[in-house]
């Protein structure tokens, strides 16, 4: 090795920490033999590869309302969520980008009596943006926010297995649940459950101190949430960037036109129809990956005809999911298989056989139902989600070549999760997914939860989700997990249709890691995980 | 009609000897009652309108996490649980003491007023309607004029077909096209479109886009904003609205003057040898004021309340926004004031139309 490729050598690492212009690695580079673009070549990937400090990123959200504000009991879309919590807060836990479960607030987590009692440890030293440190009691006051009878939380319905929490100490909360739940961590991840400091036993959400790696500088609901970095952030190093603006901008095209002439880094949930225009940008990238959440029908199987599981059967069949992800979705989706639970989930297992458009299949079902035709409503609009109408439209065409008169009522927008969700006998649902099977099974197909949309009473299912979520042994709890995700195929009452990927993009001036799938825009950390590259 | 005047003073008529009200102050008066009346007719229609939508406050902000507890207890914290004719009229009543109420959004120890969610959309949408009206009505004004100076000439085509024509788009295309403009500035080059005209066609193509100046698509300004920074940035929304309001205001200009220039008196000044344009602006301009300043009224009244779809589209925050979302969400207070917001601008628009009008033609100035 000659000495200008050894000192090339040092200078790339040093390129990774920002210590080396662009220029002096250009002329090291040259003095090394090589040519002017393939050192600025090797200048710029190193440079992005490495997170660096500084920078000022905006980044366009496709949400955002007047009546948004920083209350995590609302918190209903991804402004708010990225910007107030994933930006300015922090959960106990959080969920990384391979889909597990790490400490965030809390040091470390343990349980212990059949995962009945989960005994979080906090970091020692983490203050909110006030200067106060973060106490137990602080912990306690916040989770108790979204729990008891007057609460207006939207995330009550996940702690009310919590029998109890309490301090014990500064540093530590005890929780105790009324039955075990190996995955209580993920729960405690959600993005409601920030900690927020008590002032006289009360959650104090409104001065807006909470322990995140944003400040909060000005925030203009509906319009734009501006943060600056928290030079007081426990985890090292982090942020990277210096101030985030968070900025709503709700129409489609002009979300699209933000990023094409650089008014914005980045936008969440781009244009699927003119991606391709986008893609010929040679400053920008696109951003795709298959998270959690998920399209569904949901049959009440409490009504006729759907009280009948060789019906249920016969539409799982009826309908052509591969033309619905590649015609409505164009192609960014992933066929599922009336299985809730997505394949980066812990504990997935694909049932068998994969239900596919199978017109002969549908019938034999049909008849074994005692039926030779069946007309069925589905009720739909595009506020389940968007595209819900036309798949609705492509189910008629199929389900017709197999006997069965599919009617699509049209449902009004507003107003649809009041009036025709877990009301209408078949209709259209979304489920942005959950980070653990358990979780997910809990919310959407537990016989006594408020959301179990298609009112399935397994007794078989719910057996194994009260024995699994208590169950420590991981090969045991895979095999129940894997029997129940085998049951909502067979049995259940959801047509799970696809898999909905996250489609956002950025221009080449961001950065970033490996893009966690359990929510969109990173997991909503995308301004505490996400840096400026030099491009 | 300066003859018929100048015969009845010779008459010597005797002038009326009861106190005469002025009527540009009867007028006022008038109308400012009736405008109230409208107001609260207004508020009844919006109020009801808004109840008998599917859904309240309660639910649409909750959406599909809602469980019947905490839709109760939401409901509770903001008043929902009373019945509406009580909630309307403690409402009205405190509207009547220039109290606008808080929204829904308000939370116990966090308050937010209707007066502070409004106030700054109000100064966004007045903002770009002045912006707008300031080169849209000397715009329309002059090429009315013009139009009807030289009419029937090549130049009068011209401007009716461009004018025409970007009214006849709807505005949110025109607005997309404006916005695509500017990202092409950028892309154009590399496009198969491009690629496959010939060179000077393009390389010429290319050239004209980047003229313009790369206006932002994004117009999201905030209370900091500095002013020259917000025209910048209110630039293409203000362009959107000038082509779709000019064509409507020029051409009842340029219609108004041409019937003025059919008129004896006019012939007359032709004959004393006066210069064209003199007499459309000495003779003809003066008796045509009042269908040009209701339709500029009109026009006006638009900027302010119609253009919704605009701020959509740039994303402005202005007050047509916030009424949208705050009809999604069904947070009432901020509706109604919205509403009346804007039922009170048609009222003062129209109000000063007529004032003008009647200040600007004798006869109805000295009524007899």
């Amino acid at each position: 090795m000659s000495e200008s490729e050894y000192k090339l050598r040092i200078a790339q690492s040093l390129v990774g920490r920002g210590k080396v212009s662009r220029r002096d690695f250009i002329h090291l580079g040259v003095a090394a033999g090589l040519t002017v673009a393939a050192a600025d070549q090797i200048f710029v990937t190193t440079a992005r590869a490495q997170p660096q400090q500084g920078g000022f990123a905006k980044l366009g959200m496709a949400h955002g309302a007047t009546t948004d504000s920083i209350d995590p009991a609302g918190y209903p879309d991804t402004f708010t969520q990225t910007a107030f919590s994933g930006a300015m807060s922090n959960s106990l836990t959080e969920v990384d980008a391979k889909g597990g479960i790490q400490p965030d607030l809390a040091e470390s987590f343990e349980s212990s009596n059949g995962a009945k009692t989960w005994v979080f440890k906090l970091r020692k030293g983490a203050t909110f943006h006030n200067g106060k440190t973060v106490t137990a009691d602080d912990v306690v006051t916040s989770m108790r926010y979204h729990m008891g009878a007057d609460t207006k939380s939207a995330a009550k319905s996940l702690l009310e297995p919590v029998s109890d929490i309490k301090a014990d100490g500064p540093e530590t909360v005890v929780f105790t649940l009324n039955s075990g739940n190996a995955d209580f961590p993920y729960i405690v991840s959600d993005y409601h459950f920030v900690i927020m400091p008590s002032v006289e036993g009360k959650a104090d959400w409104a001065s807006g101190a909470r322990t995140g790696a944003f400040v909060l500088e000005n925030f203009q609901p509906g319009v734009s949430a501006k943060l600056k970095r928290n030079p007081n952030y426990f985890k090292n190093g982090k942020p990277y960037l210096d101030e985030v603006e968070f900025i709503a901008i709700t129409d489609l095209a002009a979300r699209m036109a933000a990023l094409s002439t650089g008014e914005v880094d980045y936008i969440g949930r781009a244009d699927l129809k003119t991606l391709g225009m986008l893609k010929r940008n040679p400053k920008i990238e696109i951003i795709e990956i298959t998270g959690y959440g998920h399209y569904t029908l949901p049959m009440n199987v409490t009504m006729a005809p759907f009280d009948n599981p060789d019906v249920r059967m016969a539409m799982k069949w009826a309908i052509n999911r591969q033309e619905i992800a590649d015609k409505i979705f164009l192609g960014h989706a992933t066929v599922a298989n009336d299985d809730p639970i997505a394949p980066a989930i812990k504990f997935y297992k694909n049932p068998q056989p994969q239900h596919s458009f199978d017109p002969e299949k549908a019938r034999h079902y049909l008849k074994k139902a005692g039926m030779e035709k069946l007309k069925v409503d589905l009720s739909v609009a595009d506020a389940a989600f968007a595209g819900a109408v036309d798949a609705a439209a492509l189910i008629r065409e199929t389900a017709a070549q197999c006997g069965i008169d599919v009617n699509v009522v049209r449902e009004a927008e507003d107003a649809y999760w009041d009036n025709v969700w877990l009301k209408k006998p078949w209709c259209a649902s979304y489920w942005s997914g959950r980070a653990t099977a358990d979780w997910m099974f809990t919310q959407a197909f537990a016989a006594e939860s408020s959301w179990n949309e298609s009112f399935w009473k397994n007794p078989r299912f719910n057996e194994l989700l009260v024995k699994a979520r208590a169950e420590t042994d991981e090969a045991k709890r895979a095999d129940m997990y894997g029997e129940m995700q085998q049951l909502t195929h067979d049995d259940g009452g959801s047509i799970v249709l696809v898999f909905n990927n996250f489609v956002s993009a950025k221009s080449k001036k961001l950065a970033h890691g490996d893009v966690a799938p359990n929510w969109e825009n990173d997991g909503l950390k995308m301004a505490e995980r996400w840096w400026t590259a030099e491009a | 009609m300066l003859a018929k005047r100048a015969a009845r003073a010779a008459d010597g008529a005797p002038l009326g000897i009861r106190m005469r009200v002025n009527p540009v102050a009867k007028t006022v008066l008038q109308r400012l009652g009736l405008g109230l009346v409208t107001l609260f007719i207004v508020s009844i229609i919006i109020f009801s309108a808004i109840a008998m939508l599917p859904g309240d406050f309660a639910k649409a902000t909750l959406g599909q996490s809602a469980t019947p507890e905490t839709v109760a207890a939401l409901q509770h914290e903001i008043g929902l649980d009373r019945p509406p004719i009580q909630r309307y009229f403690s409402w009205i009543g405190k509207m009547a003491q220039g109290d606008f109420g808080s929204s829904f959004a308000s939370r116990t120890g966090y308050r937010r007023t209707v007066a502070e969610i409004i106030a700054p959309r109000l100064y966004n949408t007045m903002f770009l309607a002045v912006m707008t009206a300031l080169v849209a009505v000397p715009l329309a004004l002059g090429l009315g004029i013009l139009a009807a100076l030289y009419r029937n000439s090549w130049f009068d085509r011209l401007v009716n077909t461009v004018t025409l024509t970007t009214i006849s788009f709807p505005e949110f295309f025109v607005a997309y096209i404006l916005a695509f403009l500017i990202i092409s500035r950028d892309t154009f080059a590399g496009t198969q479109f491009a690629q496959s005209l010939p060179v000077w066609l393009a390389v010429s193509i290319n050239w004209t886009l980047n003229v313009v100046p790369k206006f932002p698509t994004l117009a999201n300004i905030s209370d900091q904003t500095p002013f020259w920074e917000h025209v910048w940035r209110a630039a293409l929304p203000s362009i959107t609205l000038t082509l779709v309001i000019v064509a409507h205001m020029m051409r009842m200009t340029r219609a108004a003057i041409i019937n003025m220039l059919s008129s004896p008196y006019i012939d007359m000044a032709r004959l004393k040898g006066m210069r064209p344009m003199v007499i459309v602006l000495r003779h003809a301009l003066p008796n045509a004021w009042a269908p040009i300043v209701t339709v500029v009224a009109f026009n006006l009244a638009y900027l302010i309340v119609g253009v919704v779809v605009v701020e959509v589209v740039f994303v402005y925050p202005g007050v047509g926004q916030l009424m949208v979302d705050a009809v999604k969400s069904r947070d009432v207070p901020v509706v109604q004031a919205c509403a009346l917001v804007f039922a009170a601008t048609y009222i003062l628009l129209n109000l000063i139309a007529d004032i003008i009008s009647i200040a600007t033609n004798p006869r109805l100035l000295h009524p007899r």
